[in-house]
């Protein structure tokens, strides 16, 4: 037994427990002087930003080889990424936060909070770190825990949400909600492409690069719900007893499916109901910080008022049988 | 992190042969017992088994054991709370709940895949636990669900009680969501 046994037990270090992260952010790569960003890690800026209580945010990705990009909804990160998501309130940074792909399977995940010299940011412990900034009077900005990472990153899948083909696609929506414009030196598709960074994607990749097909107003809506809210509903990550999926290509089909879901004195609500953003149990859940109504669940404190704005006239003008 | 763990020993199962794994199979019913052992002594039929009327007053309903509000039971809006030190109200069946977190009501336990947990996987409810949120991901858990409590069970013994829960009868009953609190916060204090 012990001779079948051997065999096996070569093979954990595979599977081998993930490093912990370094104390400090200047000791995690991000850096080649204090305040340089070193070289090798590129910026980019998704063209449909995930709200954050309005921080302003900076984004680098460190690629030690080329991503797998033949699942253009799935891209597969060589083991060695990092990447990092700078949050910044009122003009301070606050804090930073790592994926870090250590095995095939294995991803660690690490906030840091910024000294109060904004020279370096130290390592939160596992469970977060609430109260970390005021974001509006009387409302705080905490920093999540890492099971909140895995929430909305994955358990066993991880990805880096803000770094898809769509996301860094140059066909970009002009009206998209926050929307960052590129700035020189930031990668996008055509960037990794020619860099040998992205392998295995369809040929025609940059020639028809991915977009959202829809009239502008829905355009907008369907990339705000799909960086906003499609981390968590998706048919292939499904939420048990809940068939909502909220990427562009299903979202209307399913939130307009029959069902209802509550919204406070309004017995016709249902998740999406055309031309009546009242009875919208999406629109009503985005407008809430009510803990039992709010979305997204974690990771903001302040409702995003030009979204809810876009999408309550979005859901006005939305006919009741859509096209597509 | 499942997978790195469970990993090593499924292919240690293959390699061992059928032997090992007709072995294996009585773990299962041993692992719902103590499942039905900590449901038991947890309390979970407190809240989640409904109560009915018997002829010497109030007694779960084994017929709906573990399977949350019955949703045939339309409740009347929630009372108004007085202002304190009086803080919450719940409804005769034990399953339903008014207070400043608003209206809760007792979830479906059983293994209903549409309207009670037939559909996690044992990841979902771990999550579930870990995050005290519901359905793993969304809104935090309500009261007066002791999630807190739940929190300080082993893994060993939190995956005997999903065991369990998916051995024992399913009931369809899909249970409502929860109602938000009044605008005008109660006073707490």
């Amino acid at each position: 037994m012990r001779a079948l046994l051997l065999p096996v037990l070569a093979l954990t270090p595979v599977w081998a427990k993930a490093p912990a992260p370094p104390r400090l952010l200047s000791q995690t790569g991000l850096y080649a002087a204090p305040g340089v960003v070193a070289a090798r890690n590129l910026a980019y800026a998704p063209q449909y930003p995930l709200w954050t209580d309005g921080a302003a945010k900076a984004r680098w990705i460190h690629l030690p080889a080329a991503i797998d990009g033949r699942d253009e909804a799935g891209w597969v990160f060589p083991v060695g990424t990092k990447a990092w998501k700078e949050f910044a309130f009122g003009g301070r940074k606050v804090e930073t936060r790592l994926l870090w792909k250590t095995g095939p399977r294995t991803w660690v995940f690490a906030s840091y909070a910024w000294n109060e010299a904004q020279t370096d940011a130290v390592l939160v412990p596992e469970g977060g770190l609430p109260d970390a900034a005021e974001v509006a009077p009387g409302l705080r900005h905490g920093i999540p825990s890492r099971a909140d990472c895995r929430d909305c990153h994955g358990q066993e899948r991880v990805e880096v949400l803000g770094f898809t083909a769509l996301q860094l696609s140059p066909d970009r929506d002009p009206g998209a909600l926050h929307g960052e414009p590129l700035r020189p030196g930031m990668v996008t598709l055509k960037e990794l492409v020619a860099r040998r960074l992205l392998q295995g994607a369809r040929p025609d990749l940059l020639t028809r690069p991915p977009r959202i097909e829809a009239e502008p107003a829905t355009r907008t809506a369907l990339g705000y719900l799909q960086a906003n809210c499609a981390t968590c509903h998706r048919a292939d990550r499904p939420i048990p007893g809940l068939d909502l999926d909220l990427r562009p290509q299903a979202a209307l089909r399913t939130a307009l499916a029959p069902g209802s879901f509550p919204v406070p004195g309004q017995p016709e609500s249902r998740i999406l109901s055309p031309g009546h953003p009242e009875r919208s149990a999406l629109l009503h859940r985005m407008a809430s910080r009510n803990p039992v109504a709010q979305m997204p669940p974690l990771g903001t404190v302040r409702v995003d008022r030009a979204a809810v704005d876009h999408v309550r006239r979005w859901i006005a003008d939305l006919p009741l049988v859509p096209s597509h | 992190m499942t997978l790195n763990r469970s990993f090593p020993l499924a292919a240690l199962g293959l390699l061992l042969g059928a032997s090992l794994a007709q072995a294996a199979a009585p773990a299962q019913p041993k692992l719902i017992r103590r499942g039905a052992y900590l449901v038991s002594i947890a309390g979970c039929h407190d809240c989640h088994t409904p109560l009915k009327m018997g002829a010497k007053g109030p007694e779960p309903d084994m017929t709906r054991m573990l399977s949350g509000h019955p949703d045939t039971l339309k409740m009347p809006p929630a009372p108004k709370l007085p202002e304190g030190p009086w803080g919450w109200a719940g409804s005769l069946t034990m399953t339903a709940f008014t207070g400043p977190w608003g209206v809760s009501y007792s979830a479906n336990l059983t293994p209903d895949k549409e309207t009670g947990l037939g559909s996690w996987t044992e990841a979902q409810f771990l999550q579930m636990v870990r995050t005290r949120r519901h359905l793993g991901q969304g809104r935090p858990i309500l009261p007066p669900m002791p999630v807190q409590n739940l929190q300080l069970v082993s893994e060993p013994d939190l995956k005997a009680i999903f065991a369990y829960l998916q051995s024992i009868p399913a009931v369809h009953n899909r249970v409502p969501v929860p109602i938000e609190p009044a605008a005008t916060p109660i006073p707490m204090h």
